[in-house]
């Protein structure tokens, strides 16, 4: 069955018609070429696939794309503005705390709500908000130091 | 001054891509009504296949193809990501068919589908018809090899793919001779890659009649051989594109969906097919690593020098060879040139059975065989009341040895001062003497493991890596390999390489990150920590002659000779007083726009290296052990890695972290589970394996100590796999220092911990 919905994603609005049965991750990637949101499992255990919906972090393969209809979805495609990186994306980078990138988009994208709810977190808090993102590269050193650095003032 | 750029903690030059979401991996190219590929797979451990019926499936709508063994080539081809060898007797085992025509493990691919979008597909796989004779199975090596066993495929009627060892010395006189007999049994568990990204490709065939794929892989070259052997079709009929991947450590350095998804763009008359793995297939459809179960003896003199060593060994190979018995050999190569032994014997057997299919996986084999002889020699420390550090020194080879098999010669040595700095780490004498007599519910101990490594293949294999480089009219350069970027920082590693011999800044080398049979030069690919040191050469091979060709230009220009001239900071420069004669970029433009002596500045080069470097390493663990719950908590760990000169201080460290994290799962939680009895897997989803997460981490201290290795391009060594193979028999060691209790067995998760608590009375 069929549905209509609305959706806004970075800041750019569509109307399209979706499968009931469709994830929001499908119809990012395959309808919008928002590839940067990336696939590891498709059953919510991986990370990779996070966007936020009116700011919070979700994984898009688990939420049905009826669902977002008339919310605000932000990808990591919507992270970069005028062609800036955002403080998230420039410690990632100055971190190193980037390898093969597949976690990255989606690791980016939980860091950005941390920073964006302007509270304080403790390292276990950090690890804690985190721990949802699978990275079979990093060990997860520099990655906690990417996350660390974006939420120092 | 001549600004060095190899040493730098340059950063990835692909960072900003994947910051961004903009790097492009094999899911992120589309095609115009691409189709979709499935495959059916057997509920059976072990079955033969009596009738395949997929009228219904093919007369579903929205289905285009349902293909099975017999509409394939009857074709055995052999999947291993090794060069090709033109001695039939160095070839890996010829025992797949694209889709089987036996089912030999739970998940072996029947029949695949092809069809307009995944729920056609899904639809249709539940619609084939399959009759099958189901056979007894077998999951055990042991049990494998034993006469009533059930044979798995009819050319090895007794399931042992090889049973080729290695020895030198008279073993038998040194045993005679020996002072002190140890014996010991380790067992290691099967554990999966999970990188992120799980296997996928799509295929299509371009308007003049080749097969053109687009996948994610560590090797295109020998993939593009592979699914030719596979199709039966001439290798210029295949062109094999790799985009940036999502990880690979090992289980994309081999060829394992692309001959099938070959196959089915084929059977729709060349429309591009996507055929994509679920995580779940990927955990059993892939490959693994090597279960591996070791029977030690070592013989010892009473003042404790090691005198000879006997392995039997047992490698549980799954249902077909992949690179099979060479991980075995790998291992018992790699593990030599670190203690001093006058003989050595490995019997190994590796052997078929009904689980999924093992492989490469990072550190080819030495990962079980570190674990197996480091817990050995604490077992040994331990009965002799020896120190560990002290006892592994005594016994230490030294530089200049040479491994009386494979010729391998030491040429830099670092494991002695890696032993220190990791010692004075963990501040081992300090803790050690506090540690002494505990006897609460929590003990803390300490341990360590020493491993050697090879960069690269050779004697074994054929190493031979190519590079190009073209200048442009502003003296920047594109750099083209062979070799390929799976995360490592490879790329970034030969930019480095390449700017320094070169005297320009990072920014103006551009690398081509992409490989594309076409295009790509030949390399085999990213495997056996073989880039930095082989492909390596090929980059500075290639610059060079850059080199020389922008140095012979100026020295027509300013009528200096080619020897006293050099290139620094972007600027020709007489050699000897460092003055500045003009730019590189206005040698660059007469090498475009000379009206007499244009010819643009390039070079096309390969390295066929002929010799290996032996990186070293230490780990050293401090554990809190819970001895009630079973819980083994690291508190710290350390890697001090002799890895020859290191090129880019932060890559190499990411490389240690990442490895140190995979090795930290294969010691603490990492199992693939199977059913006994149906062979069926039972944990292959990554919420019942356990990976480690972040909270499972601890901080992990990266340590190196730079030798300058004598064969290496710039002094180097490899790096990319060594951090995965000793922390696992560290753990052990501490273990068994806090608690007195011998784990021989992996991995020591909370459960099997309680049970040997249990077993050995202490609950
Ligand atoms: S793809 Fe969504 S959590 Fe893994
Ligand atoms: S960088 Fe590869 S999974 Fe995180």
């Amino acid at each position: 069955m069929m549905k209509k919905i609305n959706l806004n994603v970075n800041d750019k609005h569509y109307a399209i018609e979706v499968d009931i049965k469709e994830s929001l991750l499908d119809v990012l990637r395959d309808r919008l070429h928002l590839t940067g949101v990336k696939q590891g499992c498709s059953v919510g255990e991986c990370g990779a696939c996070t966007v936020l919906i009116d700011g919070t972090p979700y994984n898009s393969c688990i939420y049905l794309a009826m669902w977002a209809d008339g919310k605000k979805i932000t990808t990591i495609e919507g992270i970069e503005k005028d062609g800036q990186l955002s403080k998230v994306q420039q410690a990632f980078v100055d971190e190193g705390a980037i390898q093969c990138g597949y976690c990255t988009p989606g690791l980016v994208m939980t860091t950005t709500a941390l920073v964006e709810s302007g509270k304080k977190y403790s390292d276990e808090e950090i690890k804690r908000e985190i721990s949802g993102h699978f990275c079979r590269c990093t060990g997860y050193q520099k990655i906690f130091n990417a996350v660390k650095k974006s939420l120092d003032e | 001054m001549k600004e060095k750029v190899i040493g730098n903690r340059a950063s990835r030059l692909d960072a900003v891509s994947k910051v961004t979401g903009k790097a492009k991996y094999t899911d992120d190219f589309f095609e115009r009504e691409m189709l979709v590929g499935k495959v059916l797979r057997s509920p059976h451990a072990h079955a033969l296949i009596k009738h395949i019926d997929v009228s219904k499936a093919k007369s579903l709508e929205g289905v285009e193809a349902v293909i099975t063994h017999e509409d394939l080539p009857k074709i055995k081809f052999a999947t291993a990501g090794h060069p090709w060898s033109l001695d039939p007797n160095h070839r890996d085992v010829a025992d797949r068919l694209i889709l089987t025509d036996k089912a030999r493990y739970v998940g072996d691919s029947i029949a695949a589908v092809v069809a307009t979008d995944h729920l056609t597909a899904e639809k249709a796989i539940k619609l084939i018809e399959v009759e099958y004779e189901v056979l007894p199975h077998v999951l055990d090596a042991e049990e494998a090899i034993k006469p009533d066993a059930p044979t798995i495929h009819d050319e090895k009627k007794d399931n042992i793919i090889s049973s080729f060892g290695q020895a030198f010395g008279d073993i038998e006189q040194d045993f005679q001779q020996a002072d002190y007999i140890m014996e010991g049994v380790y067992e290691t568990s099967i554990v999966q890659h999970c990188h992120l990204e799980n296997h996928t490709a799509y295929a299509y065939k371009d308007t003049d009649g080749r097969i053109v794929i687009v996948t994610s892989t560590q090797i295109p070259h020998i993939v593009r051989r592979v699914v030719s052997q596979a199709l039966g079709l001439s290798w210029g009929k295949v062109r094999v594109i790799k985009p940036y991947i999502g990880g690979g450590f090992g289980n994309k350095q081999d060829v394992v969906i692309e001959p099938l998804t070959a196959a089915m763009t084929l059977s729709v008359n060349g429309k591009p097919v996507r055929y994509q793995l679920s995580r779940e297939e990927c955990f059993i459809g892939t490959r693994t690593r090597h279960a591996i179960k070791f029977y030690m003896k070592t013989a010892l003199s009473k003042d404790n020098r090691l005198k000879a060593i006997h392995i039997k060994a047992f490698s549980n190979n799954g249902a077909y060879a992949s690179h099979g018995h060479s991980i075995i050999m790998s291992a018992s190569s790699k593990f030599r040139p670190l203690y001093h032994f006058n003989s050595v014997k490995v019997e190994p057997k590796t052997v078929y059975t009904n689980l999924p299919t093992a492989g490469a996986m990072r550190a080819y084999g030495v990962p079980q065989i570190c674990f197996a002889l480091e817990s050995h020699l604490d077992d040994i420390c331990k009965k002799l009341k020896l120190n560990p550090i002290e006892f592994r020194k005594r016994n230490l080879i030294s530089l200049g040895h040479v491994d009386p098999l494979s010729k391998i010669k030491v040429r830099s040595f670092g494991i002695p001062e890696c032993i220190q700095k990791g010692k004075e780490l963990i501040k081992w004498d300090e803790k050690k003497k506090s540690y002494e007599n505990q006897t609460g519910e929590k003990r803390r101990g300490l341990g360590m493991a020493c491993f050697s490594y090879f960069s690269g293949t050779h004697p074994v294999g054929l190493e031979l890596a190519g590079a190009r480089i073209v200048m442009n009219q502003d003296g920047s350069i594109q750099l083209q390999v062979g070799a390929t970027e799976i995360g490592q920082g490879s790329d970034t590693a030969f930019a480095q390489m390449a700017a320094e011999v070169l005297g320009i800044s990072m920014d103006m080398v551009r690398v081509i990150s992409t490989q594309d049979t076409d295009i790509a030069p030949f390399d085999t690919g990213a495997y056996a920590s073989r880039q930095t040191y082989v492909s390596g050469a090929a980059v500075k091979k290639a610059a060079l002659e850059v080199k020389d060709k922008v140095l012979k230009i100026a020295s027509r220009k300013t009528g200096l000779k080619v020897e006293d001239l050099d290139i620094v900071d972007k600027q020709i420069v007489e050699k000897d007083l460092g003055t500045p004669l003009c730019s590189l970029e206005e040698i660059a433009m007469l090498s475009y726009y000379d009206r007499i002596h244009a010819e643009p500045i390039k070079s096309d080069t390969s390295e066929n290296i002929r010799t290996n470097a032996v990186a070293y390493g230490v780990t050293f663990a401090e554990v809190l052990v819970d001895m009630v719950t079973g819980k083994i908590e690291v508190l710290e760990i350390y890697n001090v890695h002799d890895s020859g000169t290191i090129i880019n201080p932060s890559l190499a460290e990411g490389q240690v972290h990442g490895g140190v994290s995979m090795a930290l799962g294969y010691a603490l939680s990492e199992k693939l589970m199977f059913d006994e009895k149906t062979g069926r897997p039972l944990n292959h989803n990554l919420l019942d394996y356990k990976l480690q997460t972040i909270l499972d981490t601890p901080k992990i201290g990266v340590g190196f100590v730079e030798t300058y290795e004598p064969t290496g391009s710039f002094g180097q060594k490899s790096i990319g796999e060594n951090p995965a193979i000793s922390p696992a028999p560290a753990i052990r060691n501490a273990v068994l220092d806090a608690t007195g209790v011998q784990f021989n067995k992996l991995p020591m998760n909370p459960q099997a911990v309680f049970e040997k608590f249990k077993d050995e009375g202490l609950l």
